[in-house]
Formats: C-alpha cells, structure tokens, sequence
C-alpha cells in the first residue's frame, strides 16, 4: 500500500510540466553552487540562478521561490516544503523545541538496500528520518507540532514516524496542549514490512487517547499525502486542511488506472477533490497557512 | 485449480485414480496402488514442509481455500447478519452480525471479509477487497459489539482495501482510520484470525486486536509482494523475492511477536481439508474467548494500548542502534 501511494504521485507529479522537474533541477544547481567559489560581492552563485516554474512555465528566481516557501510567484503553485522550512513557516520565531531528535530507523528486516537508502536520505535532509517533532508557539501559544518531510524516502511511515508521532501525541496530552500533524507522504514504509503497517495501530491507539480529552488535533495535509499515513493519523483530527492542489488519497492515481482501466477524471486526489467529496475542512494557501492556524486554536483552547 | 508446486501431488493422485480404475474388481494392482499412496503422502509431507513465502502466498490464495463463508455455516449454530453502513449502502466484501459460535456456546459479533465461493459470489464480494463503506460497517459492527457487551470476532481475509475511483471518492483512507481508532477503544475483547490474506490497511482494519491468530499458511503484509516486486525491483515477476523479503509468513509474525498463535493447518494445506482447518479456528476462538471472558473492561483497553504502542521498537537513541 505504501509505496504505491508514493510512486504514483511522484510519478505525475513529474509529467505535470514535462522535462527536468524543478526539485531535480533545483538540487543540481545548488551541487554545482556549493562547489563553485564564492562571488566578491559576497553572494552565492545561487541568488543568481533562476528557473521555470513546472506549472506555469514562467521564470522564477530561486531566493523569491525561497522566500515564498517553494510557492510560485506567478500561478500560485505549491511546491513540496522542507520540514525544517515548514517549522519556520509555522511557528513563531525561535519557539520551536525539538524533541525525541536522533532517534533512527533500524533494518528490521534486513530488506534489501534499505541501510544505504536511509543513510543517503540523512545525508540529503541533515534530518534523521522522516519527521521533525517537538513544541512551539503559533501566535504566543504553545503547540506540540510533528511535521513529515517527503524528501526522506517519500516521507514514508516506518518505525521511527510512527514513534515520533506517537509521542508527540502524548506529549500534547500530558501537557495540555493543541497537536497540530503536517504530513506529507507516500505512506507506509514498506523497508520495514509489518512494521511499518503496524505503525497506523500504534499512531490511532495513541490519538484514541488524546481526542477523549478536550485539546485539538488539527491536521495538515500537503502534497502528497497517500496509504498508510492518511488511513490513520492524518484524516483522525478534529480539523483536517489542505494546500491548494495537494494531492491526498489512499492509493495513488497511477496504480488505480493499472489496476481497474478506468481513465480517472481531471483534478482526481487533488484537497479541491477530496473537499467537494466532504474529506476536508478548508483548504489554505501556504502564505496564509499560519494566520489561519492561528484563527482556528483561538477557537478551541 | 493447481498450484505449480503441487503438481508432483496431483500427478501421483491421477495415477492412483488411473490404476484403481483398471484394476476394477480385482486385486491385482494392489501393491502399487498402495506404494503410489505411500509416495503421495511422503510428496504432500515434502512439499508442504518447505513451502517458500511466495508458495504460502499461493497457498493463503486458493480458490478451494475455507473462506468466510465455511466459517460461518461450520462454526455458528445461528448467523444474525445485518448490513450497511448508513451512509452509502451495503458492501458484500465484508459481512458481519451477531453469531453464536458452536464450541463454548459464546455470542459474539462475527465479522469477515466475504471472497466468494463461485465466480459469481467472488465477483459480488470483489474478491474479499473492501470499499469505505464495508469499513464504515465494520466500524458500526465494533460499536454494536462494545455497546451490548458482545466480543468481537474477526476472521481476515483480504488482498487489500478495494483500490479504485469510487472508493477514494467515498474516503477509504478516512474509513479506514476510523476503524482504527474504534478498535483502539471498544471495552469488549477482539480476537481476530488471519484465514488466508492479510494484506494492508484493509486489513489491518480488522486485526489491531486482543488476541490474533494466523493460520500456518495465511500471511499478513504491508503490500503484496507483487506491488513490492514492482515497485523495489521494477518487475512484478520477482514477487517470490518480494515474499521472501518481506518476511510476511505466520511464522515470521509468530516470532516477532505481531501475532499470538499460529494454527497448524492440515497436510497439504486448508484447502486439502477444508473441515479440519476450520475445526481448528473454531477451537482456538472457543478458548480464546473463554480465557477472556471476565477481563474488565478497563484492562483490555489498557492492553491493547500497550500492545499497539509497543509494537515495532526499531527506533534506537544515538549510541544505543545495535
């Protein structure tokens, strides 16, 4: 189921724009913009380096792309966020805590090269899985908050995800305080096989608790957030929103078509999708993501 | 229908059927057809002592395999079903209502994923693969069952959450959840028994239980092997890796402490005899259900809930990985 939901995304993500997509291209220059020297002036080859948008086709200039949180300055399209940039979107500035930090997956099963993938994701994200948990503050108030990043393994849920939430869950519950999830997600880790699914009992036990208190759970889906991840934690909250045309479903687009021939309708998966079909609550843009978090809490502590 | 393996078992039980019948009356052909019996038993017992993950997969698979439907005709003396999810309609790949089971006598809230028995029942019940709105009864049935007291009984079998147009329309992701967290919390005992295919959320949906059995050749997985195959190797025709790698069999579940108990299945598999397979459910329920009768209500939450959080303590402190 997992990695189902990973590949088919990832897949039509790239045929959106045709050619390079921009996160291989982006990724390339910043390689080939560490190794180059620095300017005089002080700044970094890559200020310098513009792209075109996958979407829309019009140029952008990385540090605008940067500065809007990988949000098109033309169309409006969101781009998959960073956990770490996500946080500083969120949460008021220098309030966020990180808990539970190096904790690492293990090869339960000895699952092929499932070692030299987890270690090439760290390498890549400078995180230690999947998820960055901990406490902030969004507008003064204090938030426990885990966040999924889809750049380690398709942000996939194996032991280590599941743990994370789980415990930022408790953490919420024993402290009293607003649980706020952003996920984004292939789904279950399939690496680590039973496990893995196992992780959707261990997450939805830990909320059973939390939701009989008077505390809420909000959640935020982003794209994409497929399998395992939203057949548990994401779609078990009080509030669920979503960004604009992030892609959110059980299993992905892809193997639907394989499996039943059926040419599946434009916009399928998209939060307008799944809000008109009564799955959400709101949809919000990124920019506006932290007012309206905001708003919301004041409602319900 | 013949297993690829089998096939050493079917062409001794062929010969055996072709020398009776020329042997007729007389007794002529005795000694052979008596060492060919001898050599079928030994082929079954061969066989069926090395099976691969991937054969236990074709195994947990087979058409003739006892399905929900034998369990319920063998073990309930009556069947109360009822339907629908209140929602939407009635899904036939999964079935429940109130049963009272033959050994012990116990009333209990019997649920199961239906696959069929014929091509028309099979394709009825889509194979055993669930829309939201057979997760959305199985939730209504949990409930039922916390509300009056009644234990839940759930016999899995399925190749995984139904995956199409209408079933993401309809929310399988948040049907599912919601299962999820109904059975983190109902007060009454879960027992679930894995019969055949234990195949993702769809079917874990049905086994965060109390208690879970695993018949010897029925096997529980985050994918199937074949999606793995295709997905980690790029060919679905390397699903038998796939199986191996995904460390999917009662046996591996056993020893890593996700399942209770695995129910020995007889030679040559359930589907050889289908009676005695689910004669021997029925016998682990009878005792499962006896043993947790009179827990308090308190407690089995509390477990379960240590039981789930628990499970899968592969995250390790820096310094501490092994």
């Amino acid at each position: 189921m997992a990695a189902r939901g990973a590949r088919g995304p990832l897949r039509s993500f790239a045929g959106r724009g045709g050619g390079v997509g921009i996160r291989n291209w982006l990724s390339k220059r910043r390689e080939y913009s560490r190794s180059a020297p620095e300017t005089e002036s002080g700044v970094g080859p890559i200020d310098s380096v513009f792209t075109k948008c996958e979407r829309c086709g019009q140029p952008i200039y990385e540090k605008d792309l940067r500065a809007r949180f990988n949000v098109c300055p033309h169309c409006e399209f969101h781009y998959p966020l960073p956990a770490p940039e996500r946080v500083r979107l969120l949460t008021d500035r220098g309030s966020f805590r990180e808990r539970d930090g190096g904790m690492f997956a293990e090869d339960p099963l000895g699952f092929d090269d499932y070692g030299q993938k987890l270690e090439r994701a760290r390498r890549k994200t400078g995180l230690d899985d999947a998820v960055l948990s901990g406490t902030c503050a969004i507008g003064g108030r204090r938030v426990a908050l885990a966040v999924l990043d889809f750049r380690f393994i398709g942000g996939s849920m194996g032991s280590v995800v599941g743990e994370k939430v789980a415990r930022t869950v408790e953490l919420a519950d024993a402290e009293g305080l607003p649980l706020v999830v952003v996920s984004a997600s292939g789904g279950a880790r399939m690496f680590e096989g039973v496990y893995s699914l196992m992780q959707m009992a261990k997450t939805s036990v830990a909320l059973s608790r939390f939701v009989e208190g008077s505390w809420p759970y909000v959640s935020i889906l982003t794209d994409p957030t497929f399998g395992g991840v939203t057949a548990s934690f994401a779609t078990a909250a009080d509030v669920v929103i979503a960004e604009p045309g992030a892609r959110i479903g059980f299993t992905g687009a892809r193997v639907i078509e394989q499996t039943t021939k059926e040419r599946l309708p434009e916009g399928f998966q998209t939060a307008e999708f799944q809000r008109n079909h009564g799955m959400i609550d709101r949809i919000v843009h990124r920019l506006t993501l932290r007012g309206d978090l905001e708003r919301l809490l004041g409602f319900l502590s | 229908m013949i297993l690829e393996f089998e096939r050493p078992i079917k062409d001794f039980e062929e010969r055996i059927v072709e020398l009776r019948r020329l042997a007729g009356p007389s007794q002529e052909l005795r000694g052979e057809i008596s060492r060919l019996e001898d050599a079928l038993e030994a082929a079954r017992k061969r066989i069926y002592a090395n099976l691969s993950p991937y054969q236990r997969v074709q195994v947990a698979r087979h058409p003739a395999r006892p399905n929900f439907r034998a369990y319920h005709d063998a073990l309930t003396d009556d069947f109360y079903e009822l339907s629908g999810d209140r929602l939407f309609g009635d899904d036939p790949a999964v079935r429940g209502g109130f049963a009272r089971l033959r050994h012990g006598g116990h009333n209990v809230v019997l649920i199961g994923h239906d696959k069929g028995t014929d091509v028309k029942s099979r394709v009825k019940g889509n194979f055993g693969m669930a829309h939201p709105e057979g997760y959305r009864k199985v939730k209504r049935l949990y409930e039922l069952a916390g509300r009056f007291g009644l234990p839940a009984v759930v016999l899995v079998d399925t190749p995984g959450a139904f995956a199409g147009r209408e079933a993401e329309e309809r929310g399988q992701a948040w049907a599912i959840s919601a299962d999820l967290m109904a059975l983190a919390t109902i007060p009454v005992p879960v027992i679930s028994v894995i019969i055949g295919e234990g195949c993702s959320g769809g079917a874990l949906a049905m086994c965060a239980a109390d208690y879970v059995g695993m018949l010897e050749n029925s096997y529980l997985s985050v994918i199937a092997p074949e999606a793995c195959a295709s997905i980690i190797f790029r060919d679905p025709g390397r699903a038998a890796e796939a199986a191996e790698a995904l460390k999917l069999t009662a046996r591996d579940m056993k020893e890593r402490g996700i399942v209770d108990e695995v129910l020995p299945e007889p030679l040559g598999g359930a589907h050889n005899e289908p009676e005695a397979a689910v004669e021997t459910v029925g016998e682990s329920l009878n005792r499962m259900l006896s043993g947790l009768a009179d827990t308090d209500p308190e407690a089995l939450r509390e477990a379960r809930y240590e039981r789930y959080r628990r499970i899968g303590a592969h995250a390790s402190e820096k310094g501490l990985a092994g």
